[in-house]
């Protein structure tokens, strides 16, 4: 956390007040998951309402475990890092219970497929494209998401 | 009336609600009400039950077991609910005196009269008391209710020695008992040998060296000549028929049983020559409005049976009858057995004795070991019958085979495993092989519950057939046909803990134990199944492994602290942020209170801390304080002032031990004998931190008024008058279960020894969530296996299991102090990665009854759908 860009509080502190709405669940947008090319001194951006902005560095994403981060409309995302490296980027809100904790969910994979598990009552949400596997008529947003180097 | 005349149904007389009448409310009794109500005749009849005992029907069988820890209430068979539900009068302690079957009537020792339509007697039997000079003496009692239970134990109190006059089942059963009320116990048998009913004279041979091995003084061929009483007329001692004498304070008869038929007899019922009330085949007497079932009835095979499993299906074979239905008949029943008396496993079937014209037998022994087994084979190569002792395993197959040829020659099944020995599995069963003889349940009916029901686990097979609940003594070859079915099925029966381990969790630790292999990432290639290694894993099988990798990291070159490296990612949340998740998104705090006990200026510093963040607070069960409605970023700030006041974590996040609760004891109660606070902190700081397949409660209490509620816990310690009583096993929640005890009158270092050991070979062995009550019901062998373990050794476990313990004890650290030294550790307390210091908006309250609530309206209402590993399912 302490190499967290300070641009990226800018940005939330001063949020553009032209900000759109979510973008819709997965299928429509642009992949959640983009390969990582290097390493040290990355950082992870996410696209939200009012365009691209950097979230955090990409060190400060632990494999298997998810942040939390705070978009710029007020809305929260949950960012997770799997073991190949690649960079996922979800809504944060559990449709379930309606409690912003998907970020702190346990991650697995299925049919190599990697997943979120809610901290709460345990449905499963693909991270890629947010739907959940244990009910069909649900699914979180998904944020397109970007490794930069700084 | 004139609105009688208006409706010319009325004009008929009033329909007559018949009375049935049972006399006698003992396991039979009760399970002939059982099969009534299933049947609807409550619903149409009134049913009035007269109790000679005070106590409703209990488990006769296992009348033992309430020397090992289990109370009288344990036993109980009966549901005041189901009573209540069915409408059955059931008048305890006043038995019928008198049966009047021309105006069919029964009347009480109170002098109650009731009329019955049917009657149906289950008196059960009465124990034989041989006519020995002296019987009367004070000290002399027979072994058959829960009251000469009581009497018993209250005279061995000052007792140093006891004599059993009968060397039969029961006889060892009572042995057993006077064992464990520490008297030198004599077993005095007038037959050659032991169990004379059921076992041949090999199988008696090793019976007795077994049982002389724990200590107990076997006479044979002697019977008891005269009982002496000393000045005060108390027994002193027991004179021989061979002139010899044995000292005893105290003399149980137990030379067998006859039926109670004298009811019978004086109203006029047919009795067969050496007893029982003579039945039909429906169980019917000579009068047709009367009945008699259980051990009070001679069946139309002549004989009277004195096992449970013909009582109940007499019970059936009425309750049919009397039901109008058509009724399987008795006309006899299978006398097998297989019980465990003096931890000695003991079986017979068949013609055990080998009395067919023609038969063979083929025996086994190994003197040493203890071991014996006979089989009866015909001139044909059929299996007739058999005895086992000492190991019965084989007892679960081969009683099914009686009467076929098996499929491989007889000594290959009697020989030990590993000896060229034929594993002659319940796939060699005929269908009609009867695998539950408690419910005459065949495997064929099991089968059909896999293929046609669509069972798909062995607790459904036992819902949908009622197989394997009855003794138990059949669940392990139930559960080999249940799986051999499923797999003929197609249906795969995956051991594994989840879709990325095909092992279980107990195989996972010895794996992470014997290759210290400290990392959930070299496990999951290593012995991942294939589809899984290089994937992310699952949230089933992180926190397990996270947890093996915690309770033994001293010993396998693991951090022991659970959130650094690797390890972090394997937490649950709870874990991960140490403390509660709570359904809006914000964390409870617990900080330990070992005991439950605290000072007032600990208490205040609680408070304080409640006040400033504004947190809900809530005294828990385990004797602590819940502090709720904490957000994430303020867990650091919150636990810095508890630290520094003196508080370590409580690990209520965490699948570890929570508390060990206590009361005042000695040191205050006027009823107390031991320090029961000092002792529950001295646990709670020992095992504090002990991560375990699932969370681990426990309790002391300073007497046997058991205030502390120690037997519903983990591990309970009640305190005696020399030392602690340790019991194991409790749990409260949604399935009870009373703890049983695992070792009595202990010192403070052998109790604290044993519960290290209890706990290690625990955590070894139990699955995933697997609570210590379900674990000890599903250990093969249950608590005499985990008593022989951890008390006798029989492993060689105990060194490695207690320096396992010494290992956690020596390199506990608190949690939270740990994590609030490290800058680095305290970065997952953020609030969000891009603003750490900014509260989550979310996470908002709204006040009640002067306190925080989370404002977080409900979304789909009570109905939400928790995920399983099974699926969905709607709480």
């Amino acid at each position: 956390m302490t190499s967290t860009d300070p641009a990226t509080t800018d940005t939330l502190t001063a949020p553009d007040p032209a900000t759109a709405a979510l973008p819709g669940p997965g299928t429509g947008c642009a992949p959640g998951a983009r390969p990582v090319p290097g390493a040290g001194g990355a950082v992870v951006e996410l696209h939200g309402p009012g365009g691209w902005f950097p979230v955090c560095a990409l060190t400060a994403l632990t494999p298997g475990r998810g942040v939390a981060a705070l978009l710029p409309d007020g809305g929260q995302a949950a960012l997770f890092r799997d073991r190949t490296g690649t960079v996922y980027a979800i809504g944060n809100r559990d449709p379930f219970t309606g409690a912003q904790v998907l970020s702190r969910g346990l991650t697995g994979s299925a049919a190599g497929r990697p997943y979120v598990a809610s901290p709460l009552l345990k449905q499963r949400f693909d991270l890629a494209g947010g739907a959940c596997l244990d009910d069909p008529e649900v699914a979180v947003p998904v944020y397109p998401v970007r490794v930069r180097e700084a | 009336m004139a609105a009688a005349t208006a409706r010319p149904a009325a004009a008929a007389p009033p329909a007559h609600r018949p009375t049935l009448v049972l006399i006698g409310h003992g396991m039979v009794g009760q399970r002939f009400l059982e099969e009534l109500a299933e049947r609807g005749v409550t619903g149409r009849t009134r049913v009035v039950v007269l109790a000679e005992e005070p106590r409703p029907a209990y488990d006769r069988v296992q009348l033992t077991s309430y020397f090992a820890g289990r109370s009288a209430e344990d036993l109980t068979l009966t549901d005041p609910e189901f009573l209540a539900r069915h409408g059955v009068e059931l008048h305890l302690d006043d038995p019928a005196t008198a049966v009047d079957r021309r105006a069919r009537t029964v009347t009480t020792r109170s002098g109650r009269t009731v009329r019955y339509d049917t009657l149906v007697l289950a008196t059960g039997s009465y124990p034989f008391v041989p006519p020995v000079p002296g019987r009367d003496s004070a000290g002399c009692f027979v072994y058959r209710t829960v009251e000469d239970l009581l009497a018993i134990e209250a005279h061995a109190a000052g007792a140093r020695t006891g004599a059993v006059i009968g060397g039969g089942l029961l006889g060892l059963e009572a042995a057993g008992a006077l064992k464990g009320l520490g008297l030198r116990t004599h077993i005095v048998e007038f037959g050659p040998r032991l169990m004379s009913l059921q076992v041949d004279e090999g199988g008696g041979r090793a019976l007795r060296r077994t049982v002389e091995g724990q200590g107990l003084h076997v006479h044979t061929g002697v019977a008891g000549k005269e009982i002496v009483a000393d000045a005060s007329g108390a027994v002193g001692a027991l004179e021989l028929s061979d002139g010899s004498r044995i000292p005893a304070d105290l003399v149980v008869f137990s030379a067998g049983v006859r039926p109670r038929d004298q009811l019978a007899r004086d109203c006029g019922l047919s009795v067969g020559e050496r007893g029982g009330i003579v039945v039909d085949a429906r169980c019917r007497t000579d009068d047709p409005a009367v009945y008699a079932i259980g051990e009070c009835a001679r069946t139309v095979d002549g004989l009277v049976y004195g096992l449970v499993a013909p009582g109940y299906e007499m019970a059936r074979t009425a309750a049919a009858a009397i039901a109008g239905r058509e009724a399987p008949e008795f006309t006899g029943a299978d006398r097998s057995t297989k019980l465990k008396l003096l931890g000695v496993d003991v079986a017979s079937f068949g013609d055990a004795l080998g009395t067919t014209e023609g038969s063979l037998d083929v025996v086994y022994a190994d003197a040493r070991a203890g071991i014996y087994k006979k089989l009866v084979v015909g001139a044909d190569g059929e299996l007739l019958g058999g005895v086992l002792v000492g190991d019965a395993e084989a007892y679960g197959t081969l009683r099914p085979l009686t009467g076929s040829v098996p499929p491989v020659a007889p000594e290959e099944l009697v020989v030990p495993a590993g000896t060229g020995a034929a594993t002659l599995g319940p796939g060699a069963l005929p269908d009609d092989a009867v695998l539950c003889s408690c419910h005459n349940v065949t495997k064929g009916t099991v089968r059909a519950a896999v293929t046609t029901h669509g069972c798909t686990s062995v607790p459904e097979v036992k819902a949908c057939t009622k197989a394997g609940t009855g003794c138990g003594s059949c669940v392990r070859t139930l559960t080999a046909v249940v799986h051999d079915e499923l797999a003929a099925t197609g249906t795969v029966v995956d051991p594994g803990l989840c879709d990325c381990f095909p092992h279980t969790r107990a195989e996972l630790y010895e794996i992470v134990r014997t290759l210290r292999l400290p990392s959930y990432a070299a496990l999951l290639e290593s012995h991942g199944r294939p589809q899984a290694r290089g994937g992310e894993g699952c949230e089933v099988c992180k926190p397990v492994i996270g947890s093996v990798i915690a309770s033994l990291a001293p010993s396998v070159g693991a951090d022991g602290y659970v959130l650094d490296g690797e390890q972090a990612a394997l937490q649950d949340t709870n874990d991960h942020h140490l403390a509660n998740l709570q359904r809006n998104g914000s964390y409870s705090v617990v900080p330990r209170i070992p005991g439950g006990e605290i000072t007032p200026e600990k208490l205040i510093v609680i408070g304080e801390v409640a006040r400033e963040f504004g947190l809900y607070t809530k005294i828990t069960g385990g004797q602590r304080i819940d502090l709720l409605g904490a957000r994430v970023e303020q867990l650091p700030r919150i636990w810095a002032r508890l630290v520094a006041a003196g508080f370590e974590s409580g690990h209520a996040y965490g699948k570890a031990l929570r508390t060990v609760k206590s009361c005042v004891g000695r040191t205050w109660c006027r009823y107390g004998v031991q320090d029961s606070v000092r002792m529950a902190i001295a646990l709670e700081l020992r095992y504090r931190g002990l991560r375990a397949p699932h969370k681990l409660k426990s309790a002391v209490s300073g007497c046997a008024r058991e205030c502390a509620e120690a037997r519903g816990k983990d591990f309970g310690v009640i305190a005696t008058a020399s030392g602690w009583n340790l019991y194991v096993g409790g749990n409260g929640g949604a399935t009870p279960r009373h703890a049983d005890l695992l070792a009595q009158d202990l010192s403070d270092a052998e109790l604290v020894r044993l519960i290290d050991r209890f706990l290690m070979f625990y955590i070894r062995t139990a699955d995933r969530l697997e609570r210590t009550a379900a674990w000890l019901e599903r250990i093969e062998g249950g608590l005499d296996h985990v008593r022989d373990v951890v008390v006798h050794d029989s492993l060689g476990l105990c060194a490695e299991l207690e320096s396992l313990m010494a290992a956690h004890v020596a390199h506990y650290q608190d949690e939270w102090a740990l994590t609030l030294a490290d800058p680095e550790r305290l970065a997952r307390f953020a609030s969000f990665v891009n603003a750490p210091g900014v509260p989550d908006p979310s996470v908002r309250f709204v006040a009640e009854r002067d306190q925080i609530k989370p404002d977080l309206p409900l979304l789909t209402g009570p109905d939400l759908p928790v995920r399983t590993l099974e699926g969905m399912f709607t709480r």
